[in-house]
Order: C-alpha cells, then structure tokens, then sequence
C-alpha cells in the first residue's frame, strides 16, 4: 500500500466486508488480505469474526456488503463449489467428515473417479486416498475405517488432506490444531511451511500463541468485528492488547499459597476403571491439582469415572475421610462433586444447546430452586443473576437466549456456572479453555483462584501443558492409566510436565 | 513430488483386511441375514411338525410371490429414510397403483407395458411431489407423506371404488408366476438396482445427506435435487409394489396397500438401516421383507390365534431391534 509497485497483487482479498446474523453485527467493513508465498495468522478473541470472514471468503456465507477480490479480480461466490474452483481450499472450524462414510469416501466427495460408465470406481477410490495419504505423510489411518472409529486428531488430519487433494493456491485453516496433539500439530505445520515454499497462501487462525509466532510471517488482528492492525511480528502481550482492547499484565494470576495442615477433601484409592488403572490421589481443601502427560492417557476416562459417568470397576473413593460409592452422576452431585467437562469437539457433552441459558445453569440446582417438585421462579431468578453476574457472560436475556447461540468462551463459562451454582466443594474441570479466547481465558483463571481461595478444590486437566504448570499447586503426570509422575512447589513446569510425560517407567 | 510431513501423527489402527472392515461396518445387514436365515430354518421345522414333509416349490413360490410387493416398496422407503427421511406415502401411491393397474390393463404385450409403465410414471410423480415439498417447502417428511397418503388414498377410491377389475393372466405369470419362484429374478434385480446405485454421485449423496446434511452441502451436494430423486425412487418402487400385489392378487382392491406403510417402515428397521440415516444397505431391506413375510408363516404354523398375530408381530420387532442395537454398541467397542 505505502508503494504501489512493489506491492505484489493479493492472493485474496476482502474488502470493507459487513455480515450480521439477524441483527447481530459479526463483521463490520472489515478488510483482510494475504499473498501468495505468505503464512498469515489470523487472530482475535471468540466472536471476533475471524472464522465468519474464512466462511465469506470460502463462499460458505455471503457477505451483506464488502468485496471479494482472487487475484486482484473481483468474484462473487455463489457457493463453496465456485470458492474452490478458484482455487480455495478451507478446513473449517467445525469438523465436516461423514462419519458412516469410509475415509476414502468422505476425501473425494463429489470429486470421485469414475469410469466410462460414470460410475464410481470404489477400488480406485481407496488407492487414491491411499496415495494422497502417502504423499502427505499421513500414517496410521486407513481409507476404508469410518470416521466415526478414528480418534478426533485424526478427523482432523483427514479435514486437512480433504482441503488439499485439489492443490489450493489459498489455503485457510480454521482452528487446525484445536484438536491435535502436538506430534500431529507438528506435521501440520511441516506441511504449511512446505506449501508456503510452493507459493500457497496459507491464512490459520489459531488460540496458542506459540503457534502464532512460529509460524506467521504477517498477523492479523480483529476485534468485534473489525480489523485491528496487520503486522509483520509482535509479542503476545501486544497482541493481546490489540485483542483484548485492554491490558492484561499477568497472564497467570498468582495462585494462593495452600494452607498449612489443609484436610483431604477427595481421597482416591487405586481407582480401576476402562483406561484408568489404578490411580491413587489425595486432594487437600483448597488445593489445585494439576493431571498432566501426553493426550489420551486415561485422563478424561478418570474424570468421567470420579464423577459417576463411567463405571469403577474397583478402588475406593473417600469423601472428607468417608468411602462413597459413586454409581452415577447425580451421586457424585450429592456429595458435591462438579464437572466442567469440555468435550473434544465442544458440542456434544454437557450443555443443551437448544435451551436457555437459564435452564442450562440451574439444571443441576433444580432441587434448590424448587419446592415440592415446582420450581420457584424468583429464587431461579436469583441464582441464575448471580452466576451471569460472577462469570461475565455475555448474554442478553439469560432466560431466552439459547445457549447455542453464545460465543465458545460464553458457552463454556455457562458449563463452569453451573456447578458454581450448584456450590460443590470439589470441581473437576477438564480442558477448560479449549478453543477459549485470551480474555476469557484470563477470566477462567482469576474465578479458579477465587474458588480456591474460598476453600473449594480443583482437579484440573488442560490440553495445554503450560496452562497445567502455572496453575496447579501439584501436577500428577498421567501414562498409561496410571499416575507416572508427582511433581510439586517450583520446579514444575512445562518442560518437566512434558519429560515426566514420555520417560519410560521407572522400574 | 513430496510435501516433506516432519512428523507424522502417531499410528494408532489397527489393520484390518478387506473382508474384516466390511463385516465390521455391515454388521446390522450381517445380523439381518442372520435373522433370516434363522426365519427360514424356523418354518421349515414347524412346517414339518405340521405336516411330515418339507415346504415344496408350491410354498416357497408362495413365500416369494406374496413378499415381491413388500420387497420393492421396503427397497424404496430404504432410500427416503437413508436421506433420514419417511415416506408414509407409499402406502396411498399402492392402492393408487394397484387400482390403476385393475382398471386399464388388459391382455396383450402392448396393454400391459404401456400401462405398466404409465403407473411407474404416476409413482415418480407422487414422489417428486413428496420429494418437492420435502426439499423446497422444507416441511417435516412425515408431515408431507402423512398428507399425500391421504390424497393418493383419495385418488385411489376414485379410480376404484371398489374392489374388483381384472390383471391379464399374462402378466400375473410374469410378475407373480404361480408355478415357481420366477420371482426370484426381480430379487436379482433389485439387488443390481442397489449395487449400481451405491456407485453413483445420487447414491453418494443419499448416504451424505443421511450423515450430515449441512456438511454434505458444504461440499457442493445438490441436497434438494438428490432429496427429490430419493422420494422419486420410494414412489417409482411403491407402484411397482403396487403392480406386484395387482398380479398376485389377480385384481384391484384401493385400500389393500395401506399395510404396507408400517411393513415396509418394519422390513427397513429389520434390515439394519439406521432410522438416523446414512448407515445401511437395501439388501438387509430385503432380507427384512422376507422375515416379515416368513413370520407371517412361522406364526401360522405355530398355532397361533390369528387374533394374536400382529401382537407377536410387534414383539418379535422390539427383540431385532435391540439386537441390532446390541451388535452396533458391541461392533463400535471393537
């Protein structure tokens, strides 16, 4: 822009774009553009309008004003169909695989080999996904499995192979690593840095800074709906500034010291059950204890089965010094035990996205707001005014608005105020801030410690190992279904986490 | 020409043959042949305690004849519910059929291909119209069929008020031969009918749109079209069932199709497709016809009180289905 010459033509543009969703303004002349041969990060809190601007210029929505510009040439995408025929490739936020598809079928919908008889060629079909997966460097997941027996990473991937089977010259990548763990994460980015040789632009959005600075050559910043700024690097507490629109000095708050001679509240004992073999914790009052170790290590599977949703198959629970027997959820509720369990892909589990706010925050309280059976509307009032009040969630009318309708963060914080509201004394909260914006993320942080400091007690797992680290009093490091690993007070952080994690055994 | 991957996501499957991914992801089809064979071997048994001998070719003609009209009906209601659709229809475009056939056909090549194919013609039109009104007015399908049956149901008491009119001979021997299994053949064909259809792109995108139809437009399916072409497909093999049951029956009644909205809703549901769309083969459809069919038999064979009948029906209904339920829960654990 500042020299008309040696600015090369954009790969893609957007400009001065405007979207609602019935009357909600998603993006306002809103501007962005990458270039051939770049990798241009893309980032801002939940509700920014990052992903609605990738779906405008995949050709998934249709802006409300604004232009589309390929190649310096203005276009005008009727459907995805025309954005990839141009050569638009995109892996979207929400994961899009058939999942009673084979693998093979779901990387060549609509683009599938067929013969003079225009008939499918299913032998061929398997062979090519096959040696895509080959060419990519995809092991491990078999073209003729369902999407439905692979793990989420590996959807994931095949989202990723799916968006490049047709050699994109733009390639957007929504929230790619969300759902990776960090060997995939660093095949994808193997990948991006080679297409970028190739000439592609490659625009991602991702929550995880590192990523973001790893990889980005420019950044762009957007806040409710608007582009902040573009740069060629800054560190991330500019970028959360620009994010944010406020400062946030500390992004871990000081955790309160735990009090000397703290009580066991939840003392587990050799706990068994599908994937947790034998795990054995006590956790203090006032007391954050960090699960740690690689993915997939049996930490949700403790979870669930300290909360009731899975069975025990043996061990002993003891809440404040006393064997329980936790069969099922409601059980664990009794004793005052919450969850905040967020599931991996953020829309199955635990809330009823259809319903209000109101209904979804009171709905392990019923039995507080009601009387006789019939619920006390004032007294729900009360509750659910409060829970949006401490939690700052960003809703208009609690008692209308579906919770589907709020922001990740929003919906998440909804998760968290329900057992806020349910005043348990023991949370478990499982990957919290997956998918969460730094604000809100900030905003999980100060409530963990708040709840701490009133004396209730925390299990905490996070994707995240250095969120682990800086928020735990004590980390047990998971392998296996067993707890491999104690570490405590200073020396834990991240690298320990992550050495305890993938040592062998020690005999 | 490589991408150079640095690292490649840890490999966690297990590999499987060709043979082992098909009986893994068609077990509820595995499960209905089973059931099946199961039926068949049941009737042969109490057919024998009955009478001392084997069911010879008059019964097994019988058995074919009298499931032709379920099969082809079911087949098509197969493909509506694969789209995670109902066609409540089918029931209406049968006696529709039915009674069109009675009425016009006479002897004679001409007469009874012409007419046949002209209530094929009426078939694909009530389907497009279900299918229009489904994909376009974006009205619940088992709203729009619930009214359609009963304008087809309308339509059928006009063109025969009553039962009676008359199939040629000719066409009975063709379509229900009374003196062997010929019908066989059309089993055949229905079966290449569903191979050829699982390779098309409206094939692809019936099972696309039953998994997840957002996702499916997203990546360029034409959903209203395909969703047409699938209540088109239930319509067309309905007035095939239709002219099946006017060929067994030698004669047109306008009210003797509407059975077959719940029998060929049972022989889908038998058949292992899931009512949640997108999972499911046209073949355990037909295997579902034919244990519907052969229950019918068991229970007559079996002393039991027709009065009872449709009470064993139903119970016999809720035991395949939990099994089919308790097969995909075991199959998903593997």
């Amino acid at each position: 822009m500042e020299s008309e010459l040696s600015t090369p033509i954009p790969a893609i543009e957007g400009v001065d774009v405007s979207r609602s969703f019935g009357g909600v303004r998603a993006l306002h002349e809103a501007s962005f553009s990458a270039d051939f041969g770049e990798v241009h990060a893309l980032v801002g809190e939940n509700g920014a309008g990052k992903s609605t601007m990738i779906k405008i210029l995949s050709g998934v929505l249709r802006p409300d004003a604004g232009t589309i510009r390929i190649r310096g040439e203005d276009v005008d995408f009727r459907n995805p169909h025309d954005a990839r025929a141009l050569g638009v490739g995109t892996v979207f936020q929400e994961l899009t695989l058939m999942p009673w598809m084979t693998v093979a079928e779901n990387l060549f919908l609509r683009h599938e080999p067929r013969g003079r008889t225009r008939l499918i060629r299913r032998r061929e079909l398997v062979d090519r996904a096959h040696d895509h997966f080959e060419h990519l460097g995809i092991q491990g997941i078999d073209p003729r499995e369902l999407p439905a027996a692979l793990t989420l990473a590996q959807r994931q991937v095949i989202e990723v192979a799916r968006a490049l089977l047709r050699d994109p010259e733009i390639l957007f990548l929504d929230e790619p690593t969300s759902a990776l763990a960090e060997q995939e994460a660093e095949w994808l980015f193997g990948l991006v840095r080679s297409l970028r040789a190739r000439g592609t632009a490659v625009i991602f959005t991702s929550h995880r800074w590192s990523e973001v600075a790893n990889l980005a050559d420019r950044i762009t910043i957007f806040r409710n709906g608007e582009r902040v700024d573009t740069r060629d690097s800054l560190t991330e507490g500019e970028a959360v500034t620009l994010m944010t629109g406020r400062t946030i000095d500390r992004m871990y708050p000081e955790r309160p010291a735990l009090p000397v001679g703290a009580e066991t509240v939840l003392d587990v004992r050799d706990l068994q059950g599908e994937h947790v073999n034998g795990v054995s914790f006590a956790l203090r009052k006032g007391e954050i204890l960090g699960i740690g170790g690689l993915a997939g290590q049996g930490q949700r599977d403790l979870f669930m089965t300290l909360f009731g949703a899975r069975k025990s198959s043996g061990g002993e629970i003891r809440v404040d010094g006393r064997a329980r027997r936790i069969r099922k959820p409601s059980d664990a509720i009794k004793l005052g035990l919450g969850i905040a369990l967020v599931p991996e892909d953020r829309k199955t589990e635990g809330l009823m996205l259809p319903m209000s706010v109101r209904d979804n925050l009171t709905l392990a309280v019923l039995g507080r707001v009601a009387v006789y059976g019939v619920l006390n509307p004032g007294a729900e009032h009360e509750h659910v005014r409060r829970a949006v009040e401490r939690l700052q969630i960003r809703t208009t009318r609690p008692t209308v608005q579906e919770v589907g309708t709020l922001s990740g963060g929003n919906q998440q914080k909804v998760l968290l105020g329900r057992w806020l509201l349910a005043q348990s004394d023991v949370l478990l909260f499982y990957d919290i801030t997956r998918g969460v914006d730094v604000g809100t993320k900030h905003d999980i942080y100060e409530l963990m410690m708040e709840l701490v400091r009133e004396g209730k007690s925390l299990l905490f797992y996070s994707s995240e190992t250095e969120e682990v680290a800086r928020l735990c009093h004590r980390v047990l490091v998971m392998r296996e279904g067993r707890v491999a690993a104690e570490l405590k007070g200073e020396n834990t952080d991240a690298e320990a986490i992550v050495a305890a994690a993938v040592r062998e055994f020690a005999a | 020409m490589t991408t150079g991957a640095v690292a490649t996501p840890a490999p966690r499957y297990r590999s499987r043959s060709r043979l082992q991914h098909l009986t893994v992801q068609s077990a509820p089809l595995l499960l209905a042949l089973i059931i099946l064979a199961g039926m068949v071997a049941l009737y042969v048994g109490l057919f024998f305690r009955q009478l001392s001998r084997f069911p010879g070719m008059f019964e097994w003609t019988s058995v074919v004849n009298t499931s032709m009209p379920l099969v082809f009906t079911a087949v098509g209601q197969s493909v509506v519910v694969l789209t995670r659709g109902l066609d409540l229809s089918v029931g209406g475009m049968m006696d529709l059929t039915n009674g069109f056939a009675a009425v016009h056909m006479h002897a004679g090549a001409g007469s009874m291909l012409g007419w046949s194919l002209v209530v094929l013609l009426i078939g694909a039109a009530g389907g497009a119209i279900n299918g229009v009104l489904v994909a376009y007015a974006r009205l619940q399908p088992i709203l729009v069929t619930l009214a359609s049956l009963s304008i087809y149901q309308g339509l059928a008491i006009k063109v025969l008020p009553e039962p009676g009119g008359s199939i040629p001979l000719g066409y009975t021997n063709i379509l229900a031969n009374p003196n062997g299994p010929t019908g066989l053949v059309f089993v055949g064909v229905i079966i290449a009918f569903w191979f050829i259809f699982r390779r098309t792109r409206f094939g692809v995108g019936v099972f696309a749109i039953g998994n997840d139809e957002e996702a499916a437009r997203a990546h360029g399916t034409p959903v209203r079209m395909v969703k047409i072409g699938a209540y088109m497909v239930s319509g067309v093999f309905a007035a095939c069932g239709g002219l099946f049951f006017a060929a067994t029956t030698t004669a047109g009644d306008a009210t003797s199709g509407d059975v077959f909205i719940l029998t060929s809703i049972a022989a889908v549901v038998l058949g292992g497709i899931s009512f949640f769309g997108g999972r499911g083969s046209a073949i355990g459809t037909v295997a579902g016809a034919f244990i519907l069919t052969l229950l019918t038999n068991v229970l007559f064979f079996a002393n039991i009180d027709p009065l009872y009948q449709s009470f064993f029906q139903g119970l016999f209904l809720v035991v395949a289905v939990l099994l089919g339920t308790l097969i995909r829960r075991v199959v998903r654990l593997r």
